[in-house]
């Protein structure tokens, strides 16, 4: 799983330094690319599509982590993005209320849709800090709920382990949409003590009103944090481990690898991930309804992962971006044809049927999806047996 | 749903019915579950979207193949109606099972256990979703047409029990009887339970696995079928085949058989009732909206303390 | 001397079968023995109550003193007991170096914040686990064929994988579960060769399960023999071949006097 097929080389002192911080200083990087490059250049539809993009990678990649890494089967997913969101919108919401006296946008540059018109704000608003606080108090209400939900059913066997991530993804489905109506009143708000707020969360209907700060800054510098945090893990001890468990427990736990905790940390750090997507969602079309995150969502970051190569981050990422532009491709294609069909046989969306028959296919052709455990980069050192 | 206030033994009577009628359809479809898991060591995730499909083959053949769609009471209704469209669905969802086990399942025999449970996933995807197309059975919802006319046969302590409640109380737990018979008391039973024990000493045995194989699943997905027929009776509003209602009837079944004890088959059929009691009784003297998470809850509960369910025996890795 | 592996009155039942009776052991550090008997006698069994892969009904396992019996696989690993597999349960979809590195790793504590960053403490963790790695694959012949997946290896390397593994662990006391199933002779006498070797050169204790006579009876000092779950016979490997009760329990019948 090294590529190197030669010794492993320390590198030099100097640069020690420089990988260390190399994760951040490149996640800043291609945000500000996208967003003051790309997003002028492809213009407002594209760019939202790159955004789309960018949050399903997070979930993708997230997901490999448990299912792939560990192969920890979890099918709940969107259970701790919509946890993220939720969580996300309340501290945005709620707090903007109590600091700005309204919902509104308060933020700078970085934050700011060029599609929404010229902004001549400084690049950092403070509306910027409490959105970064409300993503990262998303991921670590997701987490936390990945741990409370990990803990005792990582022992199940798969199938099991299945259905209660299942039954958890539901669960919290349910929960969110019984909570109250909202507030949107800034006398209302600063009235009720934060615990009741985080009540008030809009039930059936969704949480609305949620100020719009995500852009391809924000979304490709998680993305690129992700990917980073993914990739390093992979080729470590850390990553190893769960490797291993995924390979054999029984031989792993033989070997010394604390089974139970390290198919926890999977679980929580991937929940926390997806709660930052979920952040970040809710931010990008100014509301979150747990309706819409059910076992549906749960299903798509399942077909990607698996048709991608559970265990794969390249593979994962790329079955993101393919999967997110499909149903744009296919819409165009429908769309064209069926205007030379009659109504009646018109196609519909096709998405969902082609995607269950991509899955049913692979699973009985190529089980270990289209990149398996290997990544993009692995594909230079030829793994072929030697002949004997 | 009677809106006046019942007093509390009506309440209970009324909940206990209620709890029994649908208890009956989770045991019906959970024991389709707890057969293939007993003979393949697999949850087949599709067996909940063979419930729907029931349910909505009831309502084409009813509603398209008999002409009852519109039709206000069950007065003209002949009186074979009821037996010919819940045969219908039970051999057109038997034939379905069939099909998907072939074609899907087979060829991943020797696959490890998570594969084929993706797999399943696909297969329940692809049912609910080509179920949904407008040439299927379209992405809206719909009513049943009434079969059985609304006469009241029983008072219980004052709650109405019509003769729809009957046939939904009574049609499962004739078909269980019927099940306990066959797989107890005849060969092809006999042969179920070898296979379900140990799939290659049965086969050593002369026995055919993949007929035994097959044939499970036909009787399972024509269970199903039938609590889908029933559930269409009593509750004729039929949303569309990739609602969530429906995958949430099919899970709760699930855990039916779970907490009866997965591959037991008595233990789906109590499974089945006691599920079906305690999310009633949940409704009724708890909070109405958390309905799904008392089942769920259940669930958690058993797999943490008793993962072997009610009536199952817990088996040890051979290491 | 204290002895280093201590067993005492050891038992477990599964159902109403009693695989294990009342099973006494004791190494001495250096010590090679053995673990014999027919098939079904418990003899892996054995092994899965001192790894912790089953918990005994009865009985103590001590490791210089430490109480091993309760403990899970993993803590038991750590505490210097490592094994092999009867059935080979290598990781097969990763490299033949990363099967020892997940041994190598054994007494690290990496932290997720460190392995991101690539902490000097990390940097300098995964070199050590490199060189170790390193080292016990050129010891085990492996060296060339390290960025192979384990799968793809012929048997015999397989066997030595897993055994290169296990000495990863930087165990005090090495179980080896038939090392020698499968191979052919010549196979068999460089496996007796490479145990000797491992005992000098790791410095580690060696029980063996085994089958085959001329590995038990070439190598180990003691010999222990099983027969449904009971101890019948202990001693040199000269002792335990003519004892009529171990020739009864693998011929079924009981051998007249003379016939060693």
């Amino acid at each position: 799983m090294n590529a190197a097929a030669g010794r492993y080389r320390p590198p030099a002192a100097w640069a020690h330094a420089l990988q260390s911080a190399a994760p951040l200083l490149v996640a800043v990087g291609v945000g500000l690319l996208m967003h003051f490059a790309v997003q002028p250049a492809v213009g407002a539809f594209k760019a939202r599509v790159l955004v789309d993009i960018g949050i399903n990678i997070i979930l993708a990649v997230s997901l490999t982590l448990v299912n792939g890494f560990t192969g920890q089967f979890s099918i709940g997913h969107a259970g701790f993005m919509a946890l993220g969101g939720y969580a996300a919108g309340a501290l945005s919401y709620y707090g903007s209320f109590r600091l700005f006296g309204a919902a509104a946008f308060h933020g700078g540059v970085l934050s700011w849709t060029a599609s929404q018109g010229p902004f001549h704000g400084p690049w950092l608003g403070s509306g910027d800090l409490l959105f970064v606080a409300a993503c990262l108090v998303g991921g670590l209400v997701a987490a936390g709920a990945g741990y409370l939900v990990g803990l005792p059913s990582l022992r199940l066997r798969g199938d099991y382990l299945a259905i209660v991530t299942l039954g958890f993804g539901e669960i919290v489905r349910v929960v969110l949409q019984s909570t109250q109506t909202q507030l949107s009143q800034a006398p209302d708000v600063a009235a009720t003590p934060w615990p009741l707020l985080t009540l008030k969360l809009g039930g059936a209907l969704g949480f609305i009103g949620l100020p719009f700060y995500t852009t391809l800054f924000w979304v490709y510098l998680a993305v690129a944090l992700t990917l980073a945090v993914a990739i390093r893990l992979k080729r470590s001890s850390y990553g190893r481990a769960f490797l291993a468990i995924r390979e054999d427990e029984v031989a792993a736990e033989a070997l010394g690898v604390h089974t139970t905790r390290y198919k926890v940390r999977a679980f929580v750090l991937a929940a926390f991930l997806a709660g930052v997507a979920g952040a970040l969602y809710a931010h990008l079309v100014g509301s979150v309804n747990a309706g819409e995150l059910g076992f549906q969502k749960s299903f798509e970051v399942v077909i990607m992962v698996v048709l991608g190569g559970m265990g794969s981050v390249s593979g994962s990422t790329l079955a993101a971006i393919v999967l997110t532009l499909l149903p744009e491709l296919l819409r165009t294609v429908t769309g064209s044809v069926n205007t030379y069909l009659p109504r009646a046989y018109e196609l519909p969306d096709l998405r969902m049927i082609i995607y269950s028959l991509a899955l049913i296919l692979m699973m009985i052709l190529r089980p270990q999806g289209f990149f398996g455990l290997r990544e993009i980069w692995d594909w230079r050192v030829r793994r072929r047996p030697r002949p004997a | 749903m009677d809106t006046q206030p019942l007093d509390p033994l009506m309440k209970l009577v009324q909940t206990l019915l209620d709890g029994f009628a649908v208890g009956g359809m989770y045991a019906l479809i959970a024991l389709g579950y707890t057969m293939v898991y007993g003979i393949l060591k697999f949850i087949n995730f599709a067996h909940s979207d063979v419930f729907t499909l029931g349910a909505w083959v009831s309502w084409v053949l009813a509603a398209r193949a008999l002409r009852l769609d519109g039709v206000a009471d069950a007065g003209g209704t002949p009186v074979w109606a009821v037996p010919s469209v819940l045969l219908g669905a039970m051999l057109l969802c038997g034939a379905v099972g069939f099909l998907i086990e072939r074609l899907a399942y087979k060829p991943l025999r020797a696959a490890p256990r998570l594969n084929v449970l993706i797999t399943a996933i696909g297969v329940s995807l692809l049912l609910q979703n080509v179920g949904q197309l407008r040439v299927v059975f379209g992405p809206y919802p719909k009513s049943m047409p009434p079969l059985l006319p609304d006469v009241t046969l029983l008072h219980v302590a004052g709650v109405r029990l019509p003769v729809v409640d009957l046939l939904v109380i009574g049609l499962p737990l004739v078909l269980m009887l019927a099940l306990e018979w066959l797989i107890f008391r005849t060969r092809v039973g006999l042969a179920m339970r070898a296979v379900s024990y140990n799939t290659q000493t049965a086969a050593l045995m002369g026995v055919n696995v993949n007929r035994v194989i097959s044939f499970t699943f036909v009787l399972g997905s024509a269970l199903a079928a039938a609590a889908g027929f029933l559930y269409a009776l009593k509750y004729v509003g039929l949303k569309q085949p990739a609602d969530t209602t429906w995958v949430m009837l099919g899970l709760k079944a699930f855990v039916a058989a779970v907490v009866g004890g997965i591959g037991n088959v008595r233990g789906a059929m109590l499974g089945g009732f006691a599920i079906g009691l305690l999310e009633f009784l949940g409704v009724a003297y708890l909070e109405p909206l958390y309905r799904d998470v008392y089942v769920f809850a259940v669930l958690i509960l058993v797999l943490l303390f008793r993962p072997a369910g009610i009536l199952g025996r817990s088996s040890v890795e051979k290491v | 001397m204290t002895p280093l592996l201590e067993v005492t009155r050891l038992s477990i039942a599964f159902g109403g079968l009693r695989a294990v009776q009342d099973f006494n052991l004791a190494l001495a550090p250096g010590d090679l023995q053995g673990l014999i008997g027919p098939n079904g006698a418990g003899k892996t069994t054995v092994f899965n109550l001192l790894t912790g892969v089953y918990r005994p009904a009865a009985g103590e396992i001590r490791l210089a003193g430490r109480r091993l019996d309760g403990l899970r696989p993993f803590q038991i690993a750590r505490a210097g007991l490592a094994r092999t597999f009867q059935a080979s349960r290598l990781l097969a979809d990763l490299s033949v170096a990363d099967n020892v590195r997940v041994g190598a790793q054994l007494r690290t504590r990496p932290s997720l914040l460190g392995t991101v960053l690539r902490t000097r403490r990390h940097r300098d963790t995964e070199g050590d686990i490199e060189a170790r790695t390193q080292r016990l694959l050129e010891t085990f012949g492996l060296a060339e064929r390290r960025a192979e997946l384990a799968r793809h290896l012929p048997y015999g390397d397989q066997r030595r994988l897993e055994m290169a593994r296990a000495l990863a662990t930087q165990p005090r006391v090495l179980l080896l579960d038939e090392p020698a199933a499968g191979m052919n002779p010549q196979e068999k006498l460089a496996l007796r060769e490479l145990i000797q070797r491992i005992r000098r050169e790791f410095d580690v204790t060696i029980l063996l399960i085994e089958h085959d006579m001329s590995v038990v009876m070439s190598i180990c000092e003691t010999v222990t023999v099983l027969d449904y779950g009971v101890t019948i016979a202990r001693g040199t490997p000269r002792e335990v071949q003519g004892d009529p009760r171990v020739i009864e329990a693998y011929l079924g019948v009981a051998a007249p006097p003379g016939d060693a």
